[in-house]
């Protein structure tokens, strides 16, 4: 039991990341799909900020030469600030195709680029 | 020229020329800023492949941080090879698109067009030249992201769908990617993969690492467009503007396998114990189903572009193949063949995205007896078939020779052989199939009234098909690279 809740902030993640996929793959509706592969995405960011935080650790700002503190590690964070920027250009470039999706078909629904008539 | 900074140019140049080209008005001149951006590109890529070929592995420290702490531009022979490829590719299409482009993006939009163009290109080339796990995932998303741009600008509604598929087929594929990454850093603290293939074995066969591997396979096979998770990829080469096509074909899924390759024999293979069986028992039987479900589909489908498309399917089964038999001479085959399609998929998507300038819709029904009008783009496009196919004197044989060499090597000769050789019948079908329509079939009223492509775009074409049956009698160079990238990734092995 104490194993699994020492272990609860990768519950948080794998959790996170099938209900993000989860309605990526089932629903139709292409803002909602993009919803889903928002908190997929966000999954992963939880995963690299949680793998730096340290029990007690601060942010690793030295003061007075004083090194006796415990520090997080700051590279994750540093990392996952780069993939956030990533993800919101994702978002938006796949909300402005919706945008062109909905003026060419006149909705956003279930659309396919089928085939047979090609 | 002083050869240290080269890695970084290499990316730095359409980086930096991106932005100057978005503010541009002049559609005329944003075209020929790209050009000579991407001939710039092409350049540094020659001069890094002379240094690779004298025996140098460049090494680039951004900013003057030394590796393993700060990011690391790595060239070794396999990517100084994908970086021409790339760099090639841009360049042909740029060089022979000024008229298609203008047709299906239009003027206004061209400036902004080329600049998504660039970014796309260093992009790749970004992923190329860098030795940083976490530094590919983010060149991985400039060029997707360029790429969802470029392929959406298609004129026909439906590159839109197909774009959205893409675009999260595609995100998917590089998250997954950046799991397995954030799962190995877990594991090691560092991001460089030299260091990261020295560090894991000290961590030795963990379950962490095991899933860090399969993430990463997964999330690149995704990308590359692997059977069965092809299926974002021939509707988006199909409506995409032809061009783009031409560019995005010949590159994009290749560099995304590049990684796949670099992370599995790199860093992975080593170190975990039995990670043969993966090649053996998972991307083997995925590369043999997907080169009978590729050729198959091609053979079936009526769109010319549809039709190429699904070849390239059938054609990554091939690289896919020779590489998972993991032996020095299957991984020569697969880099050769990585080459070597790009280079005929280039030359034909060209003489496609020329008879595009007169037929809007690029069904077979509707190109009939076109290529009795347009004899030369036509020829050009037979030769590059041909290459396709892996006729004798031109590149595809090379690579389709070193394939089956490497088969013959195998424990599994006899499947492999019927495979490999039934698709190649099945290429010379559906290549038929086109060459039938083209050549014999009774002209439509449309395609009466067309003539020949313009000559300068002939000429790019022309170009392309002359390098397949180059490198087709003159294989030394790709075969020196691809050689010395097997030795390089597959040291460990006796």
């Amino acid at each position: 039991m104490s194993q699994i809740l020492n272990l609860s902030h990768y519950w948080v993640f794998v959790l996170l990341l099938m209900i993000g996929f989860y309605a990526v793959l089932t629903r139709t509706n292409l803002v909602k799909k993009l919803l889903g592969l928002a908190i997929f995405q966000s999954a992963v960011f939880l995963l690299f900020i949680s793998m730096g935080k340290i029990d007690g650790g601060t942010a690793p700002i030295i003061l007075n030469d004083d090194w006796s503190q415990t520090f997080s590690s700051p590279l994750p964070q540093v990392l996952i600030l780069t993939a956030i920027v990533v993800g919101i250009s994702t978002l938006a470039l796949g909300l402005a195709i919706v945008v062109r999706i909905k003026e060419a078909y006149g909705r956003i629904d279930d659309i396919d680029a089928s085939s047979s008539e090609n | 020229m002083d050869s240290v900074h080269l890695p970084a140019l290499q990316v730095v140049v359409p980086l930096l020329t991106a932005p100057i080209v978005a503010v541009l008005r002049d559609a005329r001149l944003s075209w020929l800023a790209a050009v000579v951006t991407s001939v710039m590109t092409f350049v540094v890529s020659v001069y890094i492949v002379q240094h690779v070929l004298a025996g140098a592995v460049l090494s680039y420290q951004m900013g003057g941080w030394a590796a393993p702490y700060g990011i690391e531009l790595r060239v070794d022979s396999l990517n100084a090879l994908m970086l021409l490829v790339v760099s090639g590719a841009s360049t042909l299409a740029l060089l022979a698109g000024r008229q298609s482009l203008t047709l299906q993006i239009g003027e206004e939009r061209l400036p902004l067009f080329m600049a998504a163009w660039l970014l796309a290109l260093a992009g790749l080339v970004g992923i190329l030249v860098s030795g940083d796990a976490f530094n590919i995932f983010v060149f991985m998303e400039i060029s997707s992201l360029a790429s969802y741009i470029l392929i959406s600008g298609g004129p026909d509604r439906r590159a839109l769908p197909s774009v959205f598929k893409y675009l999260i087929a595609g995100t998917l594929g590089a998250t997954f990617y950046l799991i397995g990454v954030g799962m190995v850093y877990m594991m090691t603290g560092t991001l460089n993969i030299a260091d990261m293939e020295a560090r894991l074995a000290g961590v030795g066969d963990t379950n962490v690492v095991f899933v860090a591997a399969g993430f990463i396979t997964i999330g690149l096979a995704l990308k590359a467009a692997i059977y069965p998770m092809h299926a974002w990829m021939p509707n988006a080469y199909t409506f995409a503007p032809n061009i783009v096509t031409a560019f995005i074909a010949a590159c994009s899924t290749k560099v995304a396998l590049y990684v796949l390759l670099r992370m599995d024999f790199f860093v992975f293979q080593k170190n975990l114990v039995d990670h043969e069986s993966q090649f053996t028992y998972l991307l083997m039987p995925l590369a043999l189903l997907g080169i009978v479900f590729g050729s198959v589909a091609a053979v079936f489908e009526r769109n010319i572009k549809r039709i190429l498309a699904f070849s390239s399917v059938a054609q990554i089964g091939y690289i896919l193949l020779g590489a998972s038999l993991i032996s020095v001479s299957g991984f020569t085959a697969a880099v050769l063949h990585l080459f070597n399609h790009a280079l005929a998929k280039s030359a034909l998507f060209l003489a496609v995205a020329a008879m595009g300038l007169y037929f809007a819709r690029l069904r077979l029904q509707v190109l009939r007896g076109a290529g009795r009008k347009m004899p030369w783009t036509f020829a050009a496009f037979v030769v590059a078939g041909l290459s396709l196919i892996g006729v004798p004197g031109t590149a595809g044989f090379v690579s389709k020779w070193a394939l089956i060499s490497a088969a013959l090597e195998s424990n599994l000769v006899v499947p492999l052989l019927v495979l490999i050789l039934g698709s190649s019948l099945l290429a010379i079908v559906y290549i038929g199939r086109i060459v039938e329509h083209l050549w014999f079939g009774d002209a439509t009223d449309k395609a009466v009234q067309i003539g020949e492509a313009p000559s300068w775009m002939l000429a790019m074409v022309w170009l392309a098909v002359a390098a397949n049956i180059w490198f087709g009698l003159d294989s030394s160079l790709p075969m020196a690279l691809a050689q010395q990238s097997a030795i390089d990734l597959l040291r460990q092995l006796p």
